[in-house]
């Protein structure tokens, strides 16, 4: 094919052909981004929380008459035996914050107790001895910590004692590049020793910088219904409901009158996909988008190239009458199309780069990886190549006879 | 001659009906996803209190002591009870309040008690910011300093609680303790719930309003951002170092505002004479669209959408000019034919326009309605402002403003082609 002959025929046609390359360019443009913002949802989404999610169940209690602290810690120790009883369950704690939860709690963390001394704001879990096997954490340095080392509430927020504490491995990398962190000090609730490093623990909620999200506290502290949710895990993840069923019907047998409802139950899965409704709704929305642009870039191609077919049809016939098969009239729209589409791929490159600076200045968005830009123009030409094969196969079984006729 | 041109335009669409429907359907679905997240930024970014949004002011102050200062941080958003107390004391406002949400059981006189969202607030609150009520009326400030057992509740609650009825003087029963119902609201919604934005954005009222001092004294808990400084085991004691309570004061006139700020500035200069701290302080009073502002109400990611939806409709339009083109040019050997009879250029471009003008209008109409489904998709979104989603009479006229503009910009250029057309290589052509 002479790619000279389809240039001069293009050359008289300059508004429309200007006109799709330029809808060709910002298609390519906007599904490049579009597609590059749905991988960072997905990937923000697929985020691991470090604990066994699939095997986790919390249900929270409130009390409605708060009685003396006393009687709600020794309704505490009834509680956990009972549910402890449970066939399916393998271990229950409770937990000062739920992962995907509402409420984020931390403290301004540093290296020095001295007045002005830099601090970052790092989220802390409160639990009893049983909160980290039953949350399925690792330990990749130290120790757990020791039955004596638990203390109450109050004797951690006082600030007076000298608790233990164990971070994550995040963490212990940010105060402590490089070293092992067991048995540097931190001060959070006054001066607090690390005993221990596990792998992975995140913030219940997205709170401050981004990585800041894999910072996290352990304390060993004994809390109360009335502080956190009851954590339990259970050991077939088929059991999860019926756990959940079991264990308000015993918390609502017994005690004092409580709030024990299936409104604060919840397994850690579900509440995973609560967290990031948001984001699946806009990778979605994203989806549409590029979707609908593919759809209307392919009208637009397919409009004007079946304008084109009508507008030569003579031209048609006299080529089929000097001897052009019908498969050199097709490969001839064909390749016509992908010349027009490589120019608007060409160009669309450039404003999906610039598209995409304007977006890092705007949104927390990271530069779009080169990978993006062959999916983008692969996309494009399939999409000119569909599109054009209709007119381009009308055009091709126009008769040789109607260059001998006028129309 | 408009009428003749309408004609002309209308037999022309009905002549390639594929190609018109191609335009009708790009043109509709540009439009009709603009106009969806437009009409979500116009009711996210609107005034949710237009009779006194500029009268209503947000006071932040930062009075931290010496060595939790940092030069160049933000104020922050709440004050602490010491200093909401003392400003709540001076009263230099025409009306001022300091409040708190929170949380409570509330037991029925049957079945299970329930979890509900409380605000922990003023006898201010009310006028200030236009509450209706139903049944009743707000509490006095008298109730306020008494710390009286009162509460007024949400329209919501007393369908439940009480059916409906008329329930001023009944008990509600907090926990072990009593409060007397002095008011049921009245239809309330505000959107966004501009008054405290750190309890979700959007959503309905909470379900109880009481008195600030009377939540004090039942040691009943808030709920919301709660930042402390220092180690406390009472966060919400008088003097504890935490940062909990929104404070809002309502100025009705320029010359207030001013006194006002000359008055923080005053009670900042007082605290540092009084040794709380030797940095200069700062203090911040923002009106009710400037505070929404600068909390970043419209999500981002509204904001992102808007800008794909009006990028997509550029598309749209870039393939709409080009389907024109390609149909006006089509029809050359009649343009010439018109102008060969006299029709001047001018009569061309501007018949040509109005065909152009007439597929934006078709456009808009289908646009319209996949605006609406496209409405019933955002409100079927799980998020927490779906629900307040909805079309006004003034995003619906400015669909078609926006439609008939879009295809006449977008038929400009095809028009002038087309007028350029020379009568007599035209229809030698043919």
């Amino acid at each position: 094919m002479h790619f000279r002959h389809i240039l001069s025929a293009l050359g008289r046609h300059r508004i429309a052909v200007c006109l799709l390359v330029l809808e060709i360019a910002f298609s390519c443009a906007v599904v490049c981004n579009a597609l590059f913002l749905i991988g960072a949802r997905l990937d923000r989404m697929h985020r691991l929380t470090g604990v066994d999610e699939a095997h986790l169940v919390e249900v929270g209690v409130r009390s409605v008459a708060p009685g003396s602290p006393e009687a709600i810690m020794a309704q505490t120790r009834t509680d956990l035996a009972a549910l402890g009883t449970i066939p399916d369950v393998a271990s229950v704690s409770i937990i000062n914050q739920t992962l995907f939860g509402d409420s984020f709690s931390g403290s301004g963390v540093g290296l020095s107790d001295a007045p002005n001394a830099p601090t970052i704001t790092v989220t802390q879990y409160f639990g009893n001895a049983q909160l980290a096997g039953t949350l399925g954490l690792k330990l990749v340095d130290g120790r757990w910590f020791k039955p004596d080392e638990f203390v109450s509430d109050e004797q951690l927020e006082g600030g007076g004692a000298t608790v233990p504490v164990i971070i994550t491995r995040a963490l212990a990398e940010h105060f402590f590049p490089g070293q092992s962190a067991a048995g540097k000090v931190i001060y959070a609730f006054g001066t607090n020793r690390v005993v221990g490093v596990v792998d992975r623990l995140v913030q219940p909620k997205d709170y401050g910088p981004a990585e800041s999200y894999e910072y996290a506290m352990l304390f060993p502290v004994n809390l109360s219904y009335a502080q956190g949710a009851y954590l339990l895990r259970v050991k077939d993840a088929s059991q999860r409901d019926a756990v959940i069923r079991t264990a308000l019907q015993a918390l609502k047998g017994d005690g004092p009158l409580r709030l024990v409802s299936p409104k604060n139950a919840r397994t850690l899965e579900a509440a995973r996909a609560k967290y990031y409704r948001n984001d699946r709704a806009m990778a979605w929305m994203l989806v549409g988008v590029c979707l609908l642009l593919l759809i209307v870039t392919a009208v637009g191609i397919g409009g004007l190239a079946s304008f084109w077919v009508a507008q030569r049809r003579r031209q048609i016939g006299i080529r089929r009458a000097v001897g052009a098969t019908r498969s050199d009239i097709l490969r001839y729209f064909q390749t016509e199309n992908f010349l027009i589409a490589t120019l608007g791929i060409v160009l669309g490159m450039v404003l999906a780069y610039g598209l995409n600076l304007v977006l890092m200045l705007h949104y927390e968005l990271g530069r779009l990886p080169g990978w993006y830009f062959p999916v983008g123009a692969v996309t494009l030409w399939i999409i000119g190549q569909l599109a054009v094969l209709g007119p381009a196969l009308r055009a091709s079984h126009v008769p040789p006879v109607v260059a001998t006729r006028s129309v | 001659m408009y009428g003749y041109y309408l004609d002309l335009a209308l037999r022309s669409l009905r002549r390639n009906k594929v190609l018109t429907a191609l335009m009708v359907l790009t043109i509709a679905l540009g439009i009709g996803t603009s106009m969806t997240t437009l009409t979500v930024m116009h009711v996210l970014s609107g005034d949710p209190i237009p009779q006194k949004s500029a009268q209503l002011f947000r006071v932040r102050m930062n009075v931290f002591p010496d060595d939790r200062f940092r030069a160049g941080d933000d104020v922050p958003d709440n004050l602490a009870r010491r200093d909401a107390e003392a400003l709540l004391h001076d009263t230099r406002g025409d009306r001022q309040v300091a409040m708190s949400a929170g949380s409570m059981a509330v037991t029925p006189v049957q079945g299970d008690p329930q979890w509900v969202q409380a605000r922990y607030t003023g006898a201010g609150f009310f006028p200030m910011f236009d509450v209706p009520l139903r049944y009743g009326h707000a509490w006095g400030p008298d109730d306020d300093a008494n710390r009286a057992r009162v509460a007024v509740i949400s329209s919501a609650l007393n369908e439940q609680l009480f059916g409906g009825k008329d329930s001023v003087g009944q008990t509600l029963k907090v926990g072990d303790q009593g409060l007397r119902i002095v008011g049921v609201l009245g239809e309330w919604d505000m959107n966004p719930r501009f008054y405290d934005l750190s309890n979700g954005q959007f959503g309905d009222s909470e379900d109880v309003f009481m008195p600030l001092s009377t939540a004090e004294d039942m040691k009943l808990s808030a709920s919301g951002n709660m930042w402390c400084w220092g180690n406390s085991n009472d966060m919400q004691a008088a003097d504890a170092p935490c940062l909990w309570l929104q404070y809002w004061v309502q100025l009705d006139t320029p010359a207030k505002v001013s006194a006002y700020r000359q008055y923080l500035g005053n009670y900042i200069a007082l605290q540092q004479q009084a040794g709380r701290f030797h940095h200069s302080g700062q203090a911040d009073l923002r009106d009710v669209m400037q505070w929404l502002d600068f909390k970043g109400v419209v999500p981002s990611d509204v904001r992102l959408q808007m800008w794909l939806a009006l990028g997509f409709l550029g598309i749209c339009l870039l393939n709409t000019v080009g389907l024109l083109l390609a149909k006006f040019l089509r029809r050359s050997g009649e343009l010439g034919v018109r102008r060969a009879l006299g029709a001047s250029r001018r009569a061309i471009f501007l018949q040509c326009l109005i065909e152009a003008g007439v597929v934006g209008l078709v456009g808009g109409v289908f646009g319209l309605a996949l605006a609406g489904l496209g409405m019933l998709l955002v409100r079927h979104q799980p998020t927490d402002y779906a629900a307040f989603i909805h079309m006004d009479l003034r995003m619906l006229l400015g669909t078609f403003v926006l439609a008939l503009t879009s295809s006449l910009l977008a038929g400009l250029l095809p028009a002038w082609r087309a007028m350029q057309v020379a009568p007599a290589a035209a229809i030698k052509s043919n």
